[in-house]
């Protein structure tokens, strides 16, 4: 069975472009399609959406967290994630999706290590869309470690377990007598070893061990987990140019395929003149995509489509079409104009989402009372690789490559499209060239379909191209946060009120839905852990007009960005140190049930194992600060700044050194950044996200931003949207992981975590800098006046 | 007809000469390893060499490649150890590693011109070339170790150490 495993194995991680079996079994008929919100995986979860039938059925079973309640669950199954061949190298599958934070490198290690393989005899195959053989696949909300760690590690130790049981049979002598490390299989009193290649086949006629059965490493025994001594496993790949990535798939006779797609969300095609068009060598066929209902979900959304042997000429096929468009309800929306509609909302009582103690008796008897709204624009993900996809529909079998962190939903959705049997769709998953949540949405997967399907299911590459990645996107949410203190004597508040006013995500799920899900108001906004006894917080309608869409941190971004300031701001108006005042306000060291604060959500966790722990934040800021030498005497014109968050259940912090040049220009010069995300799989990539979430933090913070005028994205390239370039990168990133050495602990997340308290970080350091207060990002030349 | 060298390959096209090289190499030739991120010379994912200087693949028609050597990753070197390829392993430089490919050709066209630069240098040259996962700080310190030199000052080459394969 372990050989049968590699054979699926080595079909997953057969490089994009060569053929795959498409009339092979799958070993999975009965997938059930997912209901609407289903897809969207742990961001939303069952507390905002449930599937009415499941739910009547398991209403007398407790209630599920983390990966037991994602759709699919999990697996840990040794014959679906390990396979050994004859020569004893080790596949691992890994069944989420790499974008970037190294989890191929990460699954694989904890596998090999549960296993005790040689790293150096270690690869790693690539699962396709298919939940349930390998448990939920949505790689999004910082989950892949935190979910899967132990079911990965079980794996493992089966998989090792089934190599001491066949060698012990093989020799005759007790199984624990048996040793099984560093890829060899020992008996000592008879001093026989074998390979593991050499008992793989024996080992792979075994019936897996119960579960109960089989026993996990002491932690003192791990060679690679938590060593951050392991290289990336695509590195050569990476390095060579050989990495193979959504855009990259190429098939026999594949044709190459853009879509000119209406400028404005909810628009749709009324005509179009294709006879220039069609004049461009290399066309194949050009035809119209119609609009989907709106809300769009995962849909396409409409337009012309060009179909030709090449991507230049279909580029300039589509540059030569001439279409009439209706630009529908959204043809008005200006982000400028809706910025006042936003501060409208927030400055009026809205929908209560937690109400603690007497805010308004509390405020009426304040001494003092500080005041501030925050702005935060629409951004794009605008991963480097854009969406792209490769689709071929042969003898009525669908089968994709493509850069998805959703590949179920995927499946599921082209199964649907396509009026296909789930078994008769295959989704195989690339490398991904950065993801940030665009790649959830699988429109593009959908639109590579249609395109096949209409030059009679040969292969198509569909790609988008810079301005349609920025003019179509999934955007992140445009929001005005408003917060209102009450004061004491001392300058500490009494009551608290906060209001959030932006789009919610669900409004690309359901017609006109005004209020932020639990899962986006429970990103930093209801798990407000400060000890304050009187507060109160609000969400106020809001209504969207593009799409909103998973923006790495999502709605951490912008209640991070409010309150991390304000509380500066606060400190400021009392006299006191920002970081001591932040302290303070956290309060004393407890740990806080985040149901007890109205956060019903909690990432998805059990709020018994991972309540939100404000000793761990305030030693997360304490480290951020001792970093940068907190405190220090600053020269004229610098200044540092301090913000900390909880978000993916894992506690981060940002100390940021800037100077502000005589015409405003801002040079961040250092960044201190603080994690405390429990027991760490992978510290080596642990860094690396750090360091990568404090220059994509420090891009929104100085300079991203997407406007809408006319329902049009205003932004076409990297000229227009300014995303960080090495320049303006801090010369000195930091990262600081705070020790948590018991792997029986629960793990948070990382790939998220610490974007939040970037942008706020910095916009304190101005305010130290320089005495003037940032209350809207982008910064761009708001100091240069 | 047009003809040139594409890693040292000889090779002809009577296509359209103004498709652009990024498009030619991935969709004629069947070398992705030159990437695309913008089409407007703005983000140097398709960064290439062409009679040994760096240039954007994706506004560099074919046809200004006539009698030219078109270097790419995949020709940057014969066994994939050129000493930006070693560098960038050693220090784990790649996170989605989307635009390397390009970062690395920059680089390698940098350490020509200039074998030991400084941080400044390294950022002037490199200032075209974008990364989303902001794996900046090790590019700097990959070049620094590509050019046989320390680190620049903060680049924390400690924080590192142990951590590599």
């Amino acid at each position: 069975m372990i050989h049968e495993a590699q054979t699926m194995a080595d079909r997953a991680s057969s490089p994009a472009g060569t053929e795959t079996d498409q009339t092979a079994p799958s070993a999975l008929a009965n997938v059930s399609r997912r209901a609407m919100l289903g897809g969207m995986g742990a961001l939303v979860l069952a507390l905002s959406w449930r599937d009415p039938a499941r739910a009547e059925d398991k209403k007398d079973e407790p209630k599920k967290y983390g990966a037991d309640a994602m759709p699919h669950g999990w697996q840990d199954d040794p014959k679906v994630f390990v396979a050994i061949a004859a020569d004893g190298t080790v596949t691992v599958t890994c069944h989420r999706s790499e974008m970037g934070q190294g989890v191929r490198t990460s699954v694989a290690l904890v596998v090999a290590d549960e296993l005790d393989a040689d790293w150096s005899k270690v690869k790693v195959a690539q699962a396709w869309g298919d939940e349930a053989r390998f448990g939920n696949q949505d790689t999004d909300g910082s989950r892949s470690l935190r979910h899967f760690f132990p079911h990965l590690r079980h794996a493992g130790a089966a998989a090792r377990a089934m190599l001491v049981q066949a060698a012990a049979k093989q020799w005759g002598v007790p199984a624990g007598e048996v040793k099984a490390e560093n890829h060899v299989v020992t008996h000592a009193k008879s001093k026989r070893s074998l390979g593991y290649g050499e008992v793989a086949a024996a080992a792979a006629e075994l019936p897996v061990p119960a579960r109960e059965s089989v026993t996990l490493k002491k932690q003192d025994a791990f060679r690679y987990i938590g060593k951050g001594k392991i290289g990336l496993i695509d590195n050569h790949d990476f390095t060579v140019g050989k990495a193979m990535y959504g855009i990259d798939t190429r098939l026999d006779g594949m044709l190459y395929a853009l879509v000119a797609r209406p400028p404005v969300y909810g628009g749709k095609v009324v005509s179009f003149d294709d006879t220039e068009a069609q004049k461009v060598a290399g066309v194949v066929k050009i035809f119209k995509i119609d609009a989907p209902e709106i809300p769009s979900e995962f849909q396409p959304i409409g337009g012309v489509a060009v179909v030709a042997k090449n991507t230049w000429a279909a580029m300039k096929a589509r540059e030569a079409l001439k279409i009439t468009w209706d630009d529908g309800p959204n043809a008005g929306y200006d982000s400028v104009a809706f910025r006042g509609e936003l501060e409208k909302a927030a400055r009026a009582p809205g929908k209560v989402v937690r109400d603690q103690g007497d805010v308004a008796g509390a405020m009426a008897k304040a001494k003092t009372k500080l005041e501030a709204e925050y702005f935060v624009p629409h951004l794009v993900q605008a991963p480097m690789e854009p969406p792209a996809a490769t689709v071929r529909i042969k003898d009525g079998f669908c089968e994709a490559w493509a850069c998805t962190q959703a590949p179920q939903a995927t499946h599921d959705r082209l199964a649907k499209k396509l009026n296909l049997p789930a078994d008769k769709v295959r989704v195989n998953v690339t490398l991904l060239g950065g993801g940030f949540g665009r790649k959830s949405k699988p429109d593009y997967v959908l639109e590579a379909a249609l395109c096949s399907q209409a030059v009679d299911g040969a292969p198509v590459k569909l790609i988008w191209t810079r301005d349609d990645d920025l003019h179509h996107g999934y955007y992140h949410t445009i929001s005005v946060e408003r917060l209102e203190a009450g004061l004491d004597d001392k300058g500490m508040p009494v009551a608290w009120l906060h209001r959030s006013a932006a789009p919610t995500i669900g409004s690309i799920f359901a017609p006109d839905p005004k209020h932020e899900l639990p899962f986006e108001l429970g990103m930093g906004l209801t798990n407000t852990p400060f000890a304050v006894p009187n507060i109160r917080l609000e969400n106020p309608a809001a209504d969207a007009h593009v799409r909103i869409g998973w923006f790495r941190s999502v709605s951490n971004i912008p209640h991070a960005f409010a309150i991390q300031s304000f509380v500066s701001e606060l400190a400021h108006a009392a006299g006191k140190d920002p970081k001591e005042y932040l302290l303070a306000l956290i309060g004393p060291d407890r740990l806080i049930d985040p149901t007890s604060i109205s956060d019903v959500w909690n990432y998805g966790e059990d709020p018994a194992r991972y309540p939100i722990d404000t000793g761990r934040l305030r030693r997360v800021i304490e480290a951020a600060a001792k970093g940068i030498g907190w405190g220090r005497k600053m020269e004229k014109g610098t200044g540092l700044g301090i913000a900390g968050h909880y978000s993916f259940v894992t506690h981060t912090a940002v100390a940021a050194e800037v100077a502000v040049g005589p015409k405003g220009e801002v040079q961040v010069k250092r960044v201190d950044i603080a994690i405390d995300c429990g027991p760490q799989v992978n510290p080596e990539r642990i860094r690396s996200q750090m360091e990568g979430a404090v220059v994509m933090g420090m891009g929104l913070a100085l300079s991203a931003e997407i406007t809408f005028k006319d329902g049009r994205a205003q932004q076409n390239n990297f000229d227009g949207y300014e995303i960080t370039r090495i320049d303006a990168a801090p010369k000195e990133i930091h990262v600081h992981l705070l020790p948590n050495p018991d792997y029986s602990r629960p793990l948070g997340g990382v790939g998220e975590p610490g974007v939040p308290p970037v942008a706020p970080a910095i916009a304190n350091a101005i305010f130290a800098a320089t005495g003037r207060r940032i209350r809207q990002l982008p910064i761009r030349d708001q100091l240069s006046a | 007809m047009i003809k040139l060298t594409v890693n040292g390959a000889e090779r002809s096209f009577d296509g359209d000469p103004d498709m652009p090289l990024l498009w030619y190499l991935r969709d004629e030739v069947g070398l992705t390893g030159t990437k695309f991120g913008c089409g407007q010379a703005l983000c140097g994912a398709c960064t290439i060499h062409v009679g040994g200087t760096a240039v954007r693949g994706c506004v560099t028609p074919v046809s200004a490649a006539e009698g030219q050597a078109v270097v790419t990753i995949e020709g940057l070197s014969p066994d994939g150890n050129h000493p930006v390829q070693v560098a960038w392993r050693d220090l784990n430089v790649a996170q989605c590693g989307y635009c390397q490919c390009g970062q690395m050709m920059q680089a390698a066209s940098l350490l020509i011109d200039t074998p030991k630069p400084t941080d400044a240098q390294i950022d002037e040259a490199m200032s075209g070339n974008l990364c989303r996962c902001g794996t900046y700080p090790r590019i700097r310190a990959a070049i620094h170790q590509a050019a046989g030199q320390p680190s620049g000052a903060g680049q924390k080459p400690a924080a590192n150490k142990g951590e590599r394969l």
